[in-house]
């Protein structure tokens, strides 16, 4: 069984704490309906024993009034208890699910990768909804079991005490069995949570690949992995509840037992003229009261081990480090000159031979780079460590001298543009779309960018024009189109380091073109772009030829058509024609 | 010029449509209806469990009367004589009760757990069925969350409410069947509230139902929200969007609370009005009961009878009430899950026409296409293909060529013409036949969080360990699978994020020869991979096109060059066909749009 630490539940109820008030009225107000609920039975054994008995006719309907009256005030207390106890625990799972967003927002990629999206998508629905149904019933049930339970006990306490002795031999009896079998369903519960997640992944993908699933006419197959993941969440819930349900039936065997030994021992009692007839009853009344809040309480501890699963996993996400939280920021106004001094790279802290090798270059601002290599050989690393998405090993990244990982987050996404090579289309208006990167933006600097991207002269022919809506339930782009889309996305920041990692491939050679040439004659700004067209990037002030993780040679087209033979056979292979060096 | 690709959506906006504008769940009869027919499959389990209820319900409502009589007969007169037999058959009474009961909750469960399983399986079925128009308007997130989630509200609701509804009903009838034997006049005191509180029940629970409707939907959004973000996460971070995207998450999270607020009050406020009415009739029966006691009309057993039957009256007055709560949350939820497997399935011609011996000609006969009613992408397509020639497809951007492939597979259906494989309509084959022989090669590649050698073998299900070794050899993938930790056992993450975008396309490459296609299309396939790497591919990708007939868009020159046709698109339309020498001498849009990629040195080449 897992044992949920101390210091995590206070984590937790540390979300309770902004409707505190909140959270002590609920309870409080359970408390009014409890006490008046345990005065009915007292006041009916008086109807029955003063009244009936005594042929007290105006004592009866006194006491009945009075029992109205009680009822009204109970009543009064449980709509409270509602009304309260649902606004706090809503806001509690608003607050909650609101923080983990936040965290998995600031997730680096290697901890998604180890929580996968699926598991992180079911723990910030499924389970934080367990939670606040655990907060909820907690506010309700937590005051009102107890103290019915309590109450219950007192009052049976004082009505004989002879009688009172059955029930506390039973109390034991039904607290024994409730905890057995939650111990046990506990674990059973965790176990089903991992089914949940191994199906919405299934799910996640099937949806994803619907078409290459469809080209592959591989429906038969995911069928069988969907109904593995399927059978095997069925059985495991299955197994869980199953061991639920024995409570129930045991229970009211309890507790029926409980109410033949009143009758039985009551009875005797009644003979020997040591009870009254509407003490009986009352105490018959008592002992379900009792009980069932008893059951009342073993339903929650129940749910506390569904819950109680859910909350180790929502903790999980909690317990991973924020990052750099306590690096001071240096603020400086960024010029655009990148310098890699002996930078080695790799995902993963211990690997023997990293991706990236004593990676050596400087780039003075405004200059254009290109960067071309084999597929694997490490230029989209590269670029995540120019802006910053990750750190180096060994060596150090450099914009204007200071090194990356000390630079403000917020300074650097300003003056950096970023078009990556998995284009992901925006949903929205055009306008919008392209003003992602600036929403401030005046819409002469977005039509500037829709030019500069080639893109200009095709929005105007849509008849929404930079209104027209794309996505769902809007038009549909191609592949070059979203990809101009998001170049013009990245530009209209006007960064002062602009990244382009081969994302023209669906774009034509000439539209290509035409969108560097417009770049060049923007603002200066330095211009690193990965693409394994040579056409590209002859023009560049510099190409860096990267090879296995490190670089084979740095230069123009022409010194690296000198230098390079990875170089020259690239260019052959693309003009078709043999060089002579 | 409009083109559909599958991605992921996610960004500004002011938020996504659901397909559901409306509030309520918008049949809840008829949705009662279908879910009821599935719960209906059950037929056998179902009857033990009625059995069960009403053996259970019968029981307990004998409970009440016995105990009276105890009071009556032994307790009162004080005549003990026979009692100890008398509690003893109560006692057996009582056991024979709770196994009653655990044979029907066991029985329930089992049940419910067989409609979840039924009800996700139909769903994901459905979702292979379904015209790909249909899917591409939802988003994942939605989906995911009807199958795991709401499915999971119906069988909760359907493993509990369903008895508790019947057995409920039963000891209503039952108990107040009972009240009036025993008392006539105390029974009809006690219920002087029942009209009041049924007005107001009714009142409280259909606003519940909106609520919990409108709060299914919120979950859904939220779902959506959560799923493109983690998606897209890098992108977000490196345009520095964290808190646009926390703003938009906090704007559908906040509505989700204040819908759970509404939809879990006014649900809540029914139990201590129920209590209320509990009270009150205890109140009644002491008042008005003492005073028929007093006047010998009725009994003291009777009013302890009385008193056990209103509490077991409430108790399924209580349930009820909640359980329509959640049989109205199920609904809602049904009504989500119904909309996907009841949707209009792809349709598949009733005829087919077996295909042996392909050769793989291939002809369009003027093919108009458009995915919206009008706007046409596909205008007035004519071509004929001789098996085993290579087609490059050229022109800018978005004009239809990714179209023009899509439709060969069936993936959707021409709205005017015809396309023919070996002189057969493609409408006459079926469409996992039709798949067999023609693979396309897609720009977004796909892989599944599966071993790298599982993904391969996805091109052919028998297909050996060796042959999937020969497969990656011709496509260039053995070299860098064979450095990976565990090589081809290596398990990719969620979506092999792990290999950058050029292996991901090696590895699609070797899964679609793998498969040994009649046609082949290849969607800019090479296009993230380094033009060294697709050299050396070239040699065994020409072997592979040998004998094949090969559609290739491309944008590169050395594919272009040597194709046998070019085909040249602009505007939805074909506007020159021929091979790379004609087509330059034609001087055309062809020669335009060549020279001004390649400039001078392409001309003096010739």
């Amino acid at each position: 069984m897992q044992k949920i630490n101390r210091k995590d539940f206070r984590a937790f109820t540390g979300y309770l704490k902004p409707y505190y008030k909140l959270a002590i009225l609920a309870p409080l107000f359970m408390v009014l309906e409890v006490i008046m609920d345990l005065m009915q039975p007292k006041l009916l054994s008086r109807i029955v024993d003063h009244g009936i008995m005594m042929g007290n006719m105006d004592l009866i309907i006194k006491t009945g009034f009075m029992m109205i009256i009680v009822a009204v005030i109970g009543m009064i207390g449980g709509i409270g208890c509602t009304i309260f106890s649902t606004i706090a625990s809503q806001n509690f799972g608003h607050d909650l699910r609101k923080d983990m967003f936040k965290r998995i927002l600031d997730f680096s990629p290697a901890d998604i990768d180890r929580f996968t999206p699926s598991s992180l998508i079911t723990r910030l629905t499924n389970d934080i909804n367990q939670v606040q149904q655990l907060v909820l019933m907690s506010l309700r049930l937590l005051v009102r079991g107890p103290l019915l339970c309590i109450g219950g006990i007192v009052m049976a306490f004082i009505i004989n005490f002879e009688l009172s002795l059955i029930i506390l031999v039973l109390i034991p009896l039904l607290l024994f069995i409730f905890f057995k079998i939650t111990k046990k369903s506990f674990h059973l519960f965790s176990i089903v949570q991992q089914k949940i997640d191994r199906l919405n992944l299934v799910v996640r993908e099937n949806l994803s690949g619907i078409r290459l699933i469809r080209i592959f006419n591989r429906q038969e197959y995911e069928k069988q992995r969907f109904y593995e993941a399927n059978r095997n969440l069925a059985t495991s819930l299955l197994q869980a509840i199953n061991v639920v349900i024995k409570i129930g039936p045991i229970v009211m065997l309890i507790i029926n037992a409980g109410i033949l030994s009143i009758l039985w021992f009551g009875g005797k009692m009644y003979l020997a003229q040591r009870i009254e007839i509407g003490e009986i009853m009352a105490f018959i009344s008592y002992l379900l009261i009792i009980m069932m809040s008893l059951v009342m309480v073993s339903n929650f501890f129940i749910f506390i081990s569904r819950a109680g699963a859910s909350i180790e996993r929502i903790n999980e996400i909690f317990k991973i480090k924020q990052r750099r939280e306590d690096i001071h920021y240096k603020e400086i106004e960024i010029k655009g000159n990148v310098e890699f001094r002996n930078v080695f790279f790799d995902y993963e802290k211990d690997k023997n031979e990293p991706l990236l090798k004593n990676i050596c270059f400087s780039v003075e601002q405004g200059e254009t780079v290109g960067i071309i290599g084999k597929t694997g050989s490490g230029k989209t690393t590269l670029l995540n460590l120019i802006v910053g998405l990750y750190t180096p090993l060994k060596g150090e990244v450099l914009i204007d001298n200071v090194p990356v990982k000390e630079i403000s987050p917020e300074i650097l996404r300003k003056n950096t543009g970023y078009v990556s090579q998995n284009v992901f289309l925006f949903s929205g208006t055009i306008r919008e779309i392209i003003a992602w990167g600036k929403p401030d933006a005046s819409d002469e600097e977005i039509k500037q960018a829709a030019k500069i991207a080639m893109m200009y002269d095709f929005i105007l022919s849509l008849p929404d024009g930079f209104d027209t809506y794309i996505g769902e339930k809007g038009i549909n782009l191609s592949g070059g189109q979203r990809q101009r889309l998001t170049i013009a996305a990245a530009i209209i920041k006007k960064p002062k380091i602009l990244i382009f990692d081969d994302c023209t491939s669906s774009v034509d050679l000439l539209t290509e073109k035409n969108i560097f040439s417009n770049l060049k004659k923007i603002e200066k700004c330095t211009t690193f772009i990965v693409t394994p067209r040579i056409f590209s990037i002859m023009d560049a002030d510099k190409i860096i030829v990267i090879e296995d993780g490190t670089i084979a040679g740095i230069g123009t087209h022409q010194e690296l058509l000198e230098t390079c033979r990875y170089y020259r056979e690239v260019v052959e292979s693309q003009t078709g024609e043999k060089i002579n060096a | 010029m409009l083109e559909r690709r599958h991605g992921t959506f996610f960004g500004p906006g002011s938020g996504r449509h659901m397909v559901f504008s409306s509030e309520k769940p918008e049949k809840p009869l008829e949705t009662l209806k279908v879910l009821l027919s599935y719960i209906g499959r059950y037929r056998l389990s179902i009857f033990i469990v009625l059995l069960c209820i009403v053996g259970t319900s019968a029981l307990s409502i004998i409970s009440p009367y016995l105990i009276g009589k105890a009071v009556d007969v032994y307790i009162m007169p004080k005549n003990l004589t026979g009692f100890g037999r008398f509690v003893a058959m109560m006692f057996t009474i009582y056991l024979f009760n709770s196994l009653l009961l655990y044979v029907q909750s066991f029985t329930m469960a089992d049940i419910s757990q067989n409609l979840g399983f039924q009800l996700r399986k139909e769903m994901f079925d459905s979702i292979h069925c379904l015209p790909l128009g249909f899917l591409d308007k939802k988003q994942i997130g939605d989906i995911m969350s009807r199958v795991v989630n709401d499915t999971d509200t119906i069988c909760m609701t359907v493993g509990t409410s369903i008895t508790q509804f019947i057995s409920g009903v039963i000891m209503l009838i039952g108990t107040v069947s009972m009240m009036i034997f025993l008392s006539p006049v105390l029974t009809m005191f006690s219920f002087i509230l029942i009209p009041l509180m049924a007005l107001i029940t009714k009142i409280i629970s259909s606003r519940t139902r909106n609520y919990f409707f409108q709060q299914q939907t919120k979950l859904g959004q939220v779902n959506g929200i959560i799923q493109e973000n983690i998606t897209g996460w890098k992108i977000v971070k490196v345009f520095g969007k964290e808190k646009d995207e926390l703003e938009k998450f906090e704007k559908t999270n906040s509505q989700l609370r204040d819908c759970g607020i509404m939809a879990q009050q006014f649900s809540g406020i029914l139990p201590p009005m129920i209590n209320f009415l509990n009270n009150i009739s205890f109140a009644i029966i002491g008042g008005i009961g003492g005073a028929l006691t007093i006047k010998k009309i009725i009994t003291i057993g009777t009013i302890v009878s009385f008193i056990n039957y209103v509490r077991q009256f409430t108790r399924p007055v209580n349930e009820l009430a909640n359980q329509y709560n959640m049989i109205q949350a199920a609904i809602a939820s049904a009504e989500r899950v119904f909309e996907i497997t009841e949707a209009e399935k792809e349709k598949e011609q009733q005829h087919h026409i077996q295909i042996k011996d392909i050769k793989g000609k291939v002809e369009f006969k003027n093919v108009w296409f458009s995915y919206e009613k009008g706007k046409y992408v596909l205008k007035n397509i004519n071509f004929s293909v001789e098996p085993g020639q290579t087609v490059a497809i050229v022109g800018p951007t978005g004009v239809g060529k990714t179209t023009l492939v899509n439709l060969m597979t069936r993936m959707y259906e021409i709205d005017k013409g015809q396309i023919l494989i070996d002189g057969i309509d493609i409408k006459n084959i079926k469409k996992t036949d039709l798949r067999k022989i023609i693979k396309v090669v897609l720009q977004d590649t796909y892989l599944f969080a599966e071993t790298i050698k599982e993904n391969i073998r996805y091109g052919k299900l028998d297909a050996t360990d060796q042959q999937i070794i020969n497969a990656c050899k011709i496509a260039n993938a053995e070299n860098f699978i064979q450095y990976l930790p565990e090589k081809y056992e290596t398990v990719l993450i969620d979506g092999g994020q792990s290999l950058s975008q050029g292996q991901r396309q090696l590895l699609s490459i070797a899964r679609t020869i793998l498969a040994e296609p009649k046609i082949l299309v290849l969607d800019e396939a090479t296009s993230n991979i380094d033009t060294k790497t697709e050299k050396d591919i070239q040699q065994s990708m020409l072997k592979l096109m040998e004998g094949k007939t090969c559609f290739v868009i491309a944008h590169r020159l050395n594919t272009i060059k040597n194709a046998d046709i070019i085909f040249v698109m602009n505007e939805g339309e074909i506007i020159e066909k021929g091979t790379h020498k004609q087509l330059m001498e034609n001087k055309g849009f062809y020669y335009h749009l060549y020279t001004s990629q390649f400039g001078e040195i392409a001309i003096s080449n010739g």
